[in-house]
């Protein structure tokens, strides 16, 4: 009898899931892992000097595909900048009702200025408050990021300093499979992003690379963690190449005070 | 009758009530948890340690909803179904024998209390009239709702409990009729007689011709439960159970996907509950009738010789719950498995195959009972 047989096949199929592992996330007391370039909410960086990263160019704004995005630009005060640029963004709102969180805006700037976070969790109680401005989405000279409702009981910090792969996967000179190299610019309160190893499964990690491109690369930790919160990148031997081929030192570069990151492309 | 015989009846109303509800808690609790088991999830366990109280929250929450009528409703009807799906199945638990009786003695007096409502003598004819009567409710709540796919539900479940009560009520036939030669009293109705029927063990009622003696030895191990001798019939019993509950895979009355919630659809609040309730009573019910037709009900080791007597008479109350946890864990497990089937393939189940399968057996059951009664008819 085929199928007394299958229906016998089905019982224990299900019999055995009762020892199985458990899917289920008790949300919010577990929080899920999350991918290294999952599109949570934005944030817009500084250079570890407090400059902001925005140039007010308004790439952002026209990448956009669901025009959520509105930046108006200003030209700098000379006697004090906001940005390293010509001119920086005066006014930045993202609306994230209709945001689709495509990171194309992330794609699209060429400072590295707004990149997407962990953060997901962004209910509020009325429309305006899904308006997002520069006062939330920028982040404090010291590169904590501000938050809309910081006393809530799901707002969580630690996922705004997360910053995604995405960034880096897509930066000024990166590529997709972004390890090995550090072509993107360093930010307020986080230094240089480190890159993470296993992000192209076909290559073995580093191993193409010539000598003087190579890092150290990140511990399993920190990629079990995403981009390593608050805690410092390895940056002794961190080498960062700009896409014309001149080398500085990571540590170098953050350290003088009148140090004005380059603009890349 | 003094105020102790009054206060024994106080206490089995408060407990035919009671039972029910408490045994529906945790059913309905169990079901949640093991179906989560069976899916990789965790089911619900946020009231009460291991989610216990969810169903209590739940039913709270039901009791105090508002109960919204539709404008389009026959409401004596609408308002009776509820009701009319309720009491059969209290009705019903009130004849399922929990253990054996016994006697103590208050106010200088000795005492009987039986663990069973009532010991009716037509028993197993009150089980079947009473699903029976079950079935008003499915019909009566889908058209008095005035709805089209409450209406549809009504239907189906009409259709489906009639066609499987036919298979239902063969397969106890064949089981009332072997019970009826493992005593010299003749036949019986009555569950208790029933389950007293199946103690011991089957080298007490066969009797094998001499060269076979040594399988005596084999026999008096095996307890004299219905099951074995009856198998066929239990399978039969068994899926038209799952059928006259309208539990998966037979759950076309309210299948979810094509007709909203079926003949409940347009009840809310304590009325979905009184539904609700009716349903896993009835769970509670047929797995409790398969435990006393073919799994000895309470029979089971009582171990006279080593526990005192509190124990020896609440050992097969333990047995019986037992039994009938592990049945209602089939049920569960079938639900977790099995898709549902299609109307047409519920129907040729019923009639093709169940009910000449069920006639087949039954009349296979009788030449085997009445040769075992009046011998061969050559002889």
């Amino acid at each position: 009898m085929g199928i007394l047989n299958d229906f016998a096949k089905g019982l224990k199929v299900t019999l055995r899931q009762i020892w199985g592992e458990r899917v289920t996330a008790e949300y919010p007391k577990d929080m899920r892992e999350k991918p290294q370039r999952f599109h949570g909410r934005h944030v817009l960086n500084r250079y570890p000097d407090g400059m902001e990263k925005c140039i007010g160019c308004e790439l952002c704004a026209g990448a956009c595909p669901a025009h959520c995005i509105y930046v108006r630009g200003a030209d700098n005060p000379i006697e004090a900048p906001v940005s390293p640029g010509e001119r920086f963004g005066f006014v930045y709102e993202i609306n994230m009702l209709r945001c689709i969180f495509c990171a194309l805006c992330v794609e699209a700037c060429p400072t590295e200025a707004i990149t997407m976070t962990h953060l997901f969790e962004m209910s509020t109680t009325n429309r305006e408050d899904a308006i997002y401005t520069k006062r939330e989405l920028l982040v404090e000279p010291d590169g904590t990021p501000n938050h809309m409702f910081p006393d809530d009981s799901l707002a969580d910090v630690e996922e705004l300093r997360k910053a995604d792969g995405w960034m880096r996967a897509v930066a000024p000179g990166g590529r997709v499979a972004y390890e090995g190299l550090t072509p993107w610019s360093e930010s307020a309160g986080v230094g240089v992003r480190p890159a993470e190893p296993g992000q192209d499964p076909l290559r073995p990690i580093a191993a193409d690379l010539p000598d003087f491109l190579t890092i150290e690369p990140a511990s399993p930790r920190s990629v079990a963690e995403g981009a390593g919160g608050s805690e410092e990148p390895t940056g002794e031997e961190a080498t960062i190449v700009s896409p014309d081929g001149e080398r500085s030192d990571g540590p170098e570069r953050s350290g003088g005070e009148d140090a004005v990151p380059e603009e890349e492309s | 009758m003094d105020f102790w015989d009054y206060a024994i009846i106080a206490v089995r109303v408060i407990l035919a009530f009671a039972i029910p509800l408490v045994a529906v808690i945790f059913l309905v609790w169990g079901e949640r948890k093991i179906n989560a088991d069976m899916t990789n999830r965790i089911g619900p366990d946020r009231a009460g340690p291991w989610g216990i109280l969810q169903t209590v929250a739940d039913g709270l929450k039901l009791f105090f909803k508002e109960q919204v009528t539709p404008r389009k409703v026959e409401f004596i009807m609408y308002a009776a179904a509820p009701v009319i799906a309720l009491v059969p199945a209290f009705m019903t638990f009130l004849i399922i024998p929990w253990g054996q009786g016994f006697t103590f003695e208050i106010g200088g007096k000795v005492r009987e209390f039986a663990f069973v409502g009532a010991d009716l003598n037509v028993g197993v004819l009150f089980f079947l009239a009473m699903s029976s009567v079950a079935v008003y409710a499915v019909i009566l709540a889908g058209w008095s709702s005035g709805s089209k796919y409450p209406l549809l539900g009504g239907v189906r479940g009409t259709a489906q409990a009639i066609s499987y009560e036919a298979a239902m009520g063969l397969a106890i036939v064949a089981v009332v009729l072997f019970a009826s030669t493992t005593s010299s009293e003749g036949g019986t109705l009555s569950l208790v007689e029933l389950v007293e029927r199946q103690r011991g063990t089957w080298d007490e009622v066969v009797a094998l011709p001499g060269g076979l003696a040594w399988f005596e030895n084999v026999l008096g191990l095996i307890p004299r439960w219905n099951i074995l001798p009856q198998f066929i019939a239990f399978v039969i019993f068994m899926i038209a159970a799952v059928a006259e509950t309208n539990r998966a895979p037979f759950d076309l009355v309210e299948a979810e996907q094509e007709l909203v919630g079926g003949f409940h659809t347009e009840y809310s609040g304590f009325r979905f509950a009184m539904f609700f309730l009716a349903e896993y009573t009835n769970m509670f019910n047929m797995s409790a009738m398969a435990v006393v037709l073919f799994f000895g009900g309470w029979d089971g080791p009582t171990f006279e010789r080593w526990l005192p007597g509190f124990f020896v008479t609440m050992l097969p109350l333990f047995w019986f719950l037992l039994k009938t946890a592990v049945v209602l864990f089939v049920y569960i497990w079938i639900r977790a498995t099995w898709p549902r089937l299609r109307y047409d393939q519920l129907m040729t189940l019923g009639w093709k195959r169940l009910i000449p399968a069920a006639l087949v057996w039954l009349i296979a059951s009788t030449i085997v009972v009445s040769i075992r009664q009046f011998g061969w008819p050559w002889a």
